[in-house]
């Protein structure tokens, strides 16, 4: 997993609360056997119309939104299906940081395994986000390290805060089967103890 | 001792390593796995050269893909791919697989309770968030990607930080004709669609005890859509007497003293929970969806919502994408609803005991005309009950398809989906956009409400039913 330290990139936001998996990656997609190409499916049918042209009216086909790499959406983003797709697409695609209010707890977990940072802001600064990149080009950066998240003009300024374990998985782009199976004297007692 | 959740001693039992201010290294006593979210885990495995550390807790199945008719000929040559990637996984690395072949082929989460490989107090995981279903049994079973899957082949185990735990109390009685589907669209009807973010809920209460081991599988299912990382209902008699002579159920003596410990297992009396919620009992009626998410759902009695009837701007909007996508006119009543497709199947609502409620309705009737009615049971064995106590003949002479079993239309990823701007009772989980076919409009609601509205092509107060209806 490829690590990640401060983050500057476009933004796209997607105005929407309860955005589900299904959204993000339909079905129809889920059949490959790899984890790579994803990206050409995210958001299919909101991307595109039946007649497989993108849809302008759709948010991150705005240009404001082009090369976008961090994500801006509303409430429960990445609910339903536990599909790891949802964030295979969403990193095939380009984005590396996403930014809400609140999150499924799988999707979650998803994310940062996949080298993706999901932050968490309250509900105000989410909707001022919103604003300052809802038509046209605006550009933040995300400093894991310290926790923060700034524009340009650092006229927006947060901190956020994350669990220090996804935190030095993600710093560090660690495969975190590698760390579990330095406890595996630790398994094995478990197994025998217990009679699994 | 403290009094203790069930919750929180399934918890500490499973801890192999526990470091205060870090997830734990959790144990995971039964991994079930399917073909959809398993591919990129098992080539990780080939790629690092590691084997599946416990296949005897490993078992697989085969039913995202399956076709629901002619299911031995897979003609979608990717979902063929994925279906015998499957195989060859499970072969090379020595795992069990109900293929579909198999007479114990099924939804995962269907046959797992089926074998008796569900039981109390075990940790369970599947790369399926409906994974939650298996709580029913007083186990901690929750949803993992495939990442979460590869680590637990490898390693057994997972990491966890500990869950907040939630009471659910339905207090007092459910009224006649009520159903466990009924409870859990009300529950998350009036405490949103994530209200369980970050808890492990337990239900609880004299309505939840009444209920058959099948009905609380459809309560448990469904906790994922309420946001829960889990959700589950303490063991009681009911639980062992479901359990007795499956396949993974121990026999004998040694079953009598599995079920002393499972006792144990149950909430303390006095146990405290993160947080508790509440529903009366008697103001559940049977629901219908109407919305985009399973919380838009209403009593059969009601009507569609305005987007102005939103609490927030938030809300408000998300009442009016909605109505959008589902066409429908705010004040309309619930009752006017008409729909093209019935859909009687999916992990939350296709075990005997549903196709059973269904068939007392269905009996004597016809399907209406103009539309298409399905039954996929959930299981080959539940498949197999079904007709051998004729329940396919009633469904048959009703108009209805009989098929084999699979997820089917809950998700279209096999052959069969609901067509654009058409609408469709479904018995299923999700009423995302786009879930059961690109443009299907989807109402949740249970087998005998589905049933009621395949004769009547309408939503109908199946509790004013009287058995036969002359259409």
């Amino acid at each position: 997993m490829e690590a990640l330290t401060v983050h500057e990139g476009n933004t796209a936001v997607l105005e929407r609360a309860n955005v589900d998996t299904d959204q993000i990656i339909p079905k129809q997609f889920l059949k490959r056997v790899e984890r790579t190409g994803f990206g050409q499916f995210l958001f299919f049918d909101w991307r595109f119309k039946s007649d497989g042209e993108e849809d302008p009216s759709f948010e991150l086909n705005y240009p404001s939104a082009a090369n976008a790499s961090i994500l801006i959406a509303d409430h429960n983003f990445g609910s339903g299906s536990s599909r790891e797709h949802a964030p295979w697409a969403l990193q095939d695609y380009g984005f590396r940081v996403i930014i809400a209010p609140s999150y499924s707890d799988i999707f979650y977990n998803n994310c940062v395994k996949n080298g993706i940072l999901p932050v968490r802001l309250p509900e105000d600064q989410v909707y001022e986000l919103m604003q300052n990149g809802n038509d046209k080009e605006y550009h933040l950066t995300v400093d894991l390290q310290n926790q923060q998240i700034s524009d340009k003009d650092a006229d927006f300024q947060a901190t956020f805060e994350i669990d220090p374990y996804w935190k030095e998985m993600l710093l560090n782009g660690w495969d975190e089967i590698s760390i579990t199976l330095q406890y595996e004297e630790d398994i094995e007692a478990y197994e025998k103890r217990v009679k699994v | 001792m403290k009094p203790r959740t069930i919750i929180d001693k399934i918890w500490n039992e499973h801890a192999v390593r526990a470091e205060a201010g870090k997830p734990n290294l959790m144990y995971v006593d039964l991994h079930m796995v399917h073909e959809v979210t398993s591919p990129q885990a098992f080539e990780g495995l080939r790629l690092s050269g590691r084997p599946v550390r416990r296949p005897d807790l490993t078992f697989a199945t085969m039913d995202h893909n399956v076709p629901t008719l002619n299911r031995e000929s897979i003609t979608d040559a990717i979902s063929k791919k994925q279906i015998d990637t499957l195989f060859d996984n499970c072969k090379e690395f020595g795992v069990e697989l109900a293929d579909i072949h198999s007479p114990n082929n099924g939804i995962v989460h269907i046959i797992g309770p089926e074998l008796g490989l569900t039981q109390p107090g075990k940790t369970i995981v599947c790369g399926d968030s409906h994974t939650s279903t298996h709580g029913a049994f007083g186990a901690l079973a929750f949803g993992i990607g495939t990442s979460e899957v590869e680590h637990v082949l490898a390693t057994q185990t997972l990491w966890q930080s500990p869950p907040k735990t939630m009471e659910v109390h339905v207090d007092g009685r459910l009224g006649t004709g009520v159903t466990a589907k009924d409870i859990i669209l009300s529950i998350i009807a009036k405490f949103g669609v994530d209200f369980g973010s970050g808890y492990v809920l337990e239900y609880t209460g004299e309505a939840i005890r009444g209920l058959t081991m099948e009905e609380r599988m459809t309560i448990c299912n469904m906790s994922i859509e309420a946001g829960a990382r889990a959700g589950l209902i303490s063991p009681d008699q009911v639980t062992f007497d479901y359990l007795k002579d499956r396949r993974f159920v121990p026999e004998g003596a040694e079953f009598d003293e599995k079920v002393e410990q499972w006792r144990q297992l149950a909430t303390d009396e006095g146990a405290e929970y993160d947080e508790r919620v509440v529903i009366p009992a008697d103001e559940i009626e049977p629901m219908v969806t109407w919305g985009t998410n399973p919380s838009q759902g209403v009593g059969i009695h009601g009507t569609v919502p305005y987007p102005e009837d939103g609490k927030s701007a938030t809300e408000k909007k998300v009442i009016k994408t909605s109505l959008d996508y589902m066409a429908l006119e705010p004040g309309t009543k619930i009752t006017d609803i008409h729909v093209q497709h019935v859909f009687l199947g999916s992990c939350t609502n296709a075990r005997i005991g549903d196709l059973r409620e269904a068939a007392k309705i269905i009996r004597g009737n016809k399907v209406a005309d103009g539309i298409r009615a399905m039954v996929v049971p959930g299981s080959q064995q539940v498949k197999m009950q079904a007709e051998e106590e004729g329940l396919d003949q009633v469904f048959k002479e009703a108009g209805f398809e009989w098929r084999d079993s699979g997820c089917s239309m809950c998700l279209g990823m096999n052959p069969d989906f609901v067509p654009e701007g058409e609408r469709c009772a479904s018995t299923s989980n999700r009423n995302f956009e786009g879930r059961q076919g690109k443009g299907a409009r989807t109402h949740l609601v249970s087998p005998a409400m589905a049933a009621g509205a395949a004769i009547y092509g309408h939503f109908v107060d199946v509790r004013k039913l009287d058995q036969t209806v002359s259409s």
